[in-house]
């Protein structure tokens, strides 16, 4: 009798361990293999295009910029933060082309990309990471990573699924309508006149505590010239080549604009544009006066992860941007400890 | 004083009890953090703007709860602990309090090494106590997951033990720490 007690209270014991144990992996996602987890969003992008040792999982192909931001002050009735005090703060960026091959050929329509870094006085930092379509051609991360997986070269022919594209429109009305936009939106001749969105919307709070809805863009000084599509093209780098060409004549500028949404704008859909009608508030002037390679430059070992701001602005309830921080996080941790080779656009490239 | 064996501490002092269920309550919030914002791309980054912030209030309580460790008075061991076991506990103890404080010092290692930003609260932000090196970050970041199974093992064995006393050896071993007042009887 008390054998069988003493038993019971040792399995009991057992049992309640293991329920602990159990309670944590199950929280780590443990027993739910098949949920999208950052690692399996970077395992996603290595299948699609390849892995690359030491490269983004995405824009991998990028060259590193310097410059300064003049905040005009402007922006300080919209919100605290300490980068809209007049005066100039310095910015670390970083332009790339989209996907995962840092050797890719450049071609006019991959999407361009541009991350900002903004070093503010008080050492809070302010990271964007901007494209160069009016809106995201997905809603959710789980449309990107169907996206992106229905892309995925077909191992016979090299090329994508069409069928798997179709499937994936026909389920994403969202995505199609969103193409459309993006293809009505005309595409600029290069890096240094195309306009670049931030696409998710943030909240922006100003020191009498009144918080408004905002999307960002950054739009060139640089006079507006269509892309070329005549083919074949000038050079595999032919963009970046323009782009470095360009910064070593005379610096490139941006003017900072920030969209207040109006209540019934979404801020939890980055497919959907906010009317031109908008209040547009001309905040100041990036100026970027530096280019060098991504393989020795600043930018390489910065994540230019979207939720790195300061106070003064705020994440709204878009799923992209948790989920972007926390996949960009995933890609930063996984190239951080690989060995690294220069992109297409090698150092002596950047000095031409 | 004729009272002095009636009074004999059974407990630890009211003190490092606090200390203990304070860091109880903060470690397992933290593990628990920390493992769901890994696997999770919805909660990511409210899961980690609590997890940094967290961790740097694990270590200021693990020092100050070391501090006042080294200051207490602590009640003997029950007599059902074996030598061994009593040499276990004390080495397993003093485990969690090197665990307590550098896995904490850990992550904020590997954010300065990675230069993130180590934001706290708003504007509120720590300064990098290690330069920007990201191969530093990477083999960083790989031990800080190393360190949070290490401790949630070590909890777990803790944890363990101590059920074994209370359910199976019925010694009372509980009372020691317990949250609540226990007279000796």
């Amino acid at each position: 009798m008390a054998d069988t007690r003493h038993f019971g209270r040792l399995a009991g014991t057992g049992i309640v361990v293991l329920g602990a144990a159990g309670a944590f992996l199950y929280l780590g996602g443990w027993f739910s293999p098949e949920a999208l987890t950052p690692a399996r969003f970077a395992d996603g992008f290595e299948r699609v295009d390849g892995i690359y040792s030491g490269f983004r999982l995405n824009h991998a192909k990028g060259v590193c910029v310097g410059g300064s931001f003049e905040s005009n002050g402007r922006g300080t009735r919209l919100s605290k933060a300490v980068v809209f005090k007049a005066g100039r703060v310095p910015i670390t960026g970083r332009f790339s082309l989209a996907g995962g091959n840092p050797y890719v050929a450049d071609e006019p329509e991959m999407v361009r990309g541009l991350g900002l870094l903004f070093k503010l006085p008080d050492g809070e930092e302010w990271r964007t990471a901007m494209i160069n379509t009016p809106v995201f051609g997905v809603h959710t991360p789980q449309a990107f990573y169907d996206r992106l997986l229905a892309t995925q070269p077909d191992p016979k022919t090299g090329k994508p699924d069409p069928e798997k594209m179709a499937a994936f429109l026909a389920s994403h009305p969202e995505a199609v309508q969103a193409a459309k936009i993006i293809k009505s939106h005309p595409v600029s001749s290069g890096f240094a006149n195309s306009t670049y969105y931030g696409l998710n919307a943030f909240w922006f709070t100003n020191v009498s505590g009144t918080s408004i809805p905002v999307r960002w863009s950054m739009v060139p000084v640089q006079a507006f010239a269509a892309a070329d599509t005549t083919e074949p093209r000038p050079d595999k780098n032919y963009l970046f080549d323009a782009l470095i060409a360009a910064i070593h004549q005379h610096p490139l500028q941006w003017r900072l604009i920030i969209m207040i949404g109006q209540p019934n704008d979404p801020t939890n859909d980055a497919t959907v544009p906010w009317p031109d009608t908008r209040e547009q508030v001309d905040v100041g002037t990036v100026t970027l006066d530096h280019v060098e390679s991504d393989y020795n430059g600043p930018c390489r070992n910065i994540n230019v992860d979207p939720l790195v701001l300061p106070e003064g602005m705020a994440p709204s309830d878009d799923p992209l941007l948790s989920a972007r921080s926390a996949v960009y996080s995933q890609s930063f941790t996984r190239r951080a400890g690989e060995k690294k080779l220069p992109s297409a656009v090698t150092p002596p490239e950047v000095l031409k | 004083m004729s009272t002095g064996v009636a009074t004999e501490q059974r407990q630890f002092t009211v003190r490092m009890r606090f200390f203990h269920w304070l860091t109880a309550a903060m470690v397992l919030t933290m593990l628990g953090i920390g493992l769901a914002m890994v696997a999770s791309l919805a909660y990511y980054h409210r899961l980690i703007s609590i997890h940094r912030p967290l961790g740097i209030l694990v270590l200021i309580v693990a020092v100050i709860r070391y501090i006042n460790r080294r200051y207490s008075t602590l009640p003997p061991f029950l007599p059902t602990m074996s030598q061994r076991e009593r040499k276990v506990a004390s080495a397993s103890e003093l485990f969690l309090y090197a665990l307590l404080v550098v896995q904490p010092l850990v992550g904020w290692g590997m954010l300065s090494a990675a230069r993130y930003p180590i934001t706290l609260y708003g504007a509120l932000h720590l300064f990098p106590i290690l330069p920007h090196n990201v191969m530093l970050y990477a083999v960083l970041r790989r031990a800080h997951t190393i360190l949070a199974y290490l401790l949630s093992l070590t909890i777990l064995a803790h944890f363990g033990a101590v059920l074994f006393h209370t359910w199976v050896l019925r010694d009372g071993i509980f009372n020691r720490m317990a949250p609540w007042r226990v007279r000796a009887h």
